[in-house]
């Protein structure tokens, strides 16, 4: 499989023809492949109209600086904690916004996915799965895009918005499901090449050149009609239907206020097209925030991160309630790991994914909860321990899709989620 | 009495003094009675120097780095990550915060008692310095530029002046007769913006004038390659006051991976320093000299210093929780 080496070079550009639904040339490997959802089960989830907004914290942001504050502990750190919407439920005094969307979220405390290696961490939370020899298993993202994107939509199934770099197509990440389901990178939420109608060509020159293959294609195919002038005359109309969508990325659509709340940085921008995208038509969205990898001044880091972070989270949510979107929307916060209790000599937490916390709101969670317990200086889980596979089966759940059915890779039967984990049912509506 | 002059090769450890929790800051006493710190447990930590006798002062929530006093009355002033100021009796036995100011919203990361003992001055995240009356305490002045977290102020010797460094390594001196900034001086040697980590690093964590008012020292952190680990190299910069310009950058030889915690001017005109990174520094220079003249590997990782009053003595607060005390010997 060709690997994205993310070197910048065009040949790793991302065209709005590479932008089109699955990347058609990959489904030669899918092959022998066929899930177990039956096509009506499949249409049925297509038509709840449900999708997945997950928000990255690249690095591995600190559960104690975040979700599980530990004041006055050892390991508590400078900050305080304040209470939130919800009694009982207190949080990092430096995330004021999000105590205040509190009401609408899910914490989990119990995270243990025993993991301190920045790609395997980063895999197990997105595929729920440690890494196997023998499969490849799906992004979560990819999943999403196989049993979620509208039939025939032109649009990616999974798109993550990324801080930096170019745009690009991420087979690796559709694993066994097949390059149709990977993702597509907008590096710093750029769309992709040519999606816009150059200036130098007016709309009615435009309509011009359409209108002229129209008629080209038209009398090609009286005479030799095929199975590739059908694909190659279907590609264009959705290339058309992409162009089309061209506002789904021109965020001067927002208004002031809008852009205001969420805030005037690149986190808030990439919120806000994700919002777009989501309501566009694009099932799951990634939204990379970077960088919470803070082994050096990890106070310091996490008041200038989360200082982004947590207003335009707020007003994220706040967005997707006002547009009754967030009913419909599962929004997961997860980063590879935590980081340790233990404040290194250099004012820094290490990587820790041995007790920490994932945050969910929306479709399917129950708003307002919080399970797990992690002990008085944070160090292990002491309640209600989950990990990867417990939170896969919990997001399936929540989108109304069975974990405990199978994909079929090659007529082998492949488990959705983890069967050693099971859903954290306390949090699923 | 004459003028204290010290040989940096014969520093040596004159007290080792232990507590239960890293320490982030320290300062002596005027009367040279007592060595301060503050500790990552919250609390303030004082020890009598002739007998070591230890007192933890309670009354803060949060760590800080700001230590400051007032002679004459014998007052601590104690700055926190809550942005209060607690106010203590520095020879108390038992001692209790006896006012608590908000001074600031966020971080208060410094206190600093003007020389006539009458006024004092703290700043902070909220991007703002302000000046407080003493010992009412009342909020007289605030001083608005900044443009980022505001981690460092020192009043110069004649009380009229005042010199305050940021995150971006911006120095503002700031006329106090007039309430207004006079001009701005560039320490951003000390700061870095880093694309891939995509968040400022460095700062002006230590900042202090000489004696006669003509420099001023800012020390902290340079040539960061790696934002993530902290790697960079621990500097400080010296002011020509007089010209508002830089003098010289001085650095460590050999070479240390770290920050620049603490800087102080000893009276016989060498410039000492204290950094924490890989391990910990001492680092004298002579004030014409970019290189340091003299590097002492020091047990931990360095995190303030502060001068005795007699010049003979210094104190490091250190990570593994001690504070130690070094002989300075002619």
């Amino acid at each position: 499989m060709k690997k994205f080496l993310g070197c910048g070079s065009a040949e790793h550009s991302l065209s709005r023809r590479q932008f089109l639904t699955g990347a058609a040339a990959g489904s030669a490997s899918l092959i022998g492949f066929k899930d177990m959802l039956s096509p009506a089960n499949a249409a049925a989830l297509r038509r709840q109209d449900k999708r997945v907004l997950v928000i990255f914290l690249a690095g591995g942001a600190s559960q104690l600086e975040t979700w599980d504050p530990k004041p006055g502990a050892a390991t508590g750190g400078p900050f305080q904690s304040i209470p939130t919407r919800v009694p009982g439920t207190r949080i990092s005094e430096l995330l004021p916004h999000t105590a205040n969307q509190a009401h609408r979220l899910a914490i989990v405390r119990g995270v243990n996915t025993n993991e301190n290696n920045h790609g395997t961490g980063a895999i197990i939370m997105q595929t729920g799965r440690r890494p196997s020899p023998v499969d490849k298993f799906p992004h979560l993202g990819s999943v999403v895009a196989k049993f979620m994107a509208p039939e025939n939509s032109p649009l990616p199934g999974y798109i993550h918005v990324t801080p930096r770099g170019d745009s690009s197509f991420n087979r690796g990440d559709a694993g066994f499901l097949g390059p149709r389901y990977a993702s597509v990178t907008l590096g710093d939420g750029n769309p992709p090449a040519n999606l816009f109608r150059p200036a130098t060509l007016t709309e009615a020159a435009d309509a011009q050149r359409i209108e002229l293959r129209d008629q080209l294609n038209s009398r090609f195919a009286q005479t030799r009609r095929s199975a590739d002038t059908e694909a190659y005359t279907n590609s264009f109309a959705q290339a058309q239907e992409v162009m089309q969508r061209n506002r789904l990325f021109d965020l001067s659509q927002e208004p002031a206020y809008l852009h205001h709340r969420y805030g005037q940085h690149d986190f808030g921008r990439h919120c806000m097209l994700a919002r777009r995208m989501l309501e566009g038509g694009v099932p799951f969205v990634k939204v990379t925030h970077s960088n919470y990898d803070t082994h050096f001044e990890n106070f310091d880091f996490h008041i200038e991160q989360l200082g982004e972070f947590d207003r335009t989270f707020a007003t994220l949510l706040d967005d997707l309630d006002q547009r009754g979107m967030l009913q419909s929307t599962l929004v997961v916060v997860m980063s590879e790991f935590g980081r340790t209790p233990t404040i290194n000599r250099n004012m820094g937490r290490d990587h820790w994914g041995t007790a920490w916390s994932v945050a969910m709101a929306g479709c399917g969670i129950v708003p307002g909860s919080c399970v797990g317990r992690t002990n008085d200086a944070g160090t292990a889980v002491v309640d209600r321990m989950v990990n990867g596979g417990h939170l896969f089966h919990t997001y399936f759940k929540a989108l109304g899709l069975d974990p405990t059915r199978s994909h079929s890779v090659e007529g082998r039967p492949v488990p959705m989620a983890d069967p050693a984990a099971s859903a954290i049912d306390e949090i699923l509506a | 009495m004459p003028e204290p002059t010290f040989d940096p090769a014969k520093t040596k450890l004159a007290l080792d003094l232990k507590h239960t929790s890293p320490l982030l800051a320290c300062r002596f006493d005027p009367s040279g009675r007592f060595v301060f710190a503050t500790a990552q447990d919250h609390n303030i930590v004082r020890w009598e120097l002739s007998n070591q006798k230890k007192t933890v002062l309670e009354g803060h929530r949060s760590w800080g780095r700001g230590l400051a006093f007032q002679a004459d009355a014998k007052k601590l002033l104690s700055a926190d990550y809550t942005g209060k100021v607690n106010v203590w009796q520095t020879d108390a036995d038992e001692p209790k915060p006896e006012q608590t100011i908000d001074a600031h919203v966020g971080w208060c990361r410094a206190v600093v008692m003007a020389p006539d003992g009458r006024s004092f001055a703290t700043c902070g995240n909220d991007r703002l310095v302000k000046i407080w009356s003493f010992p009412q305490c009342r909020l007289v002045r605030t001083l608005e530029g900044h443009t980022s977290h505001v981690y460092n102020v020192a009043f110069h010797p004649d009380g009229k002046q005042l010199a305050s460094g940021d995150l971006h390594g911006n120095i503002k001196h700031w006329d106090l007769e007039k309430g207004a900034q006079a001009r701005t001086m560039d320490a951003t040697v000390l700061h870095r913006y880093d694309p891939t980590f995509r968040a400022d690093l460095g700062g002006v964590r230590g900042m202090t004038f000489n004696a006669a008012g003509t420099l001023l020292a800012c020390s902290g952190i340079t040539n960061v390659t790696n934002a993530f680990a902290g790697i960079g190299n621990p500097a400080v910069v010296l002011f020509n006051w007089e010209k508002g310009a830089q003098q010289t950058i001085l650095r460590p030889l050999p070479v240390f991976q770290g920050t620049g915690w603490g800087v102080q001017f000893h009276p016989d005109g060498k410039i000492l320093g204290a950094a924490g990174g890989s391990g910990g520094v001492l680092l004298t220079w002579r004030a014409e000299t970019a290189n340091a003249a003299h590097s002492l590997t020091l047990p931990s990782n360095a995190r303030d210093l502060h001068l005795h009053p007699e010049g003979r003595r210094i104190a490091i607060p250190f990570f593994d929780s001690a504070l130690r005390v070094y002989e300075l010997s002619a």
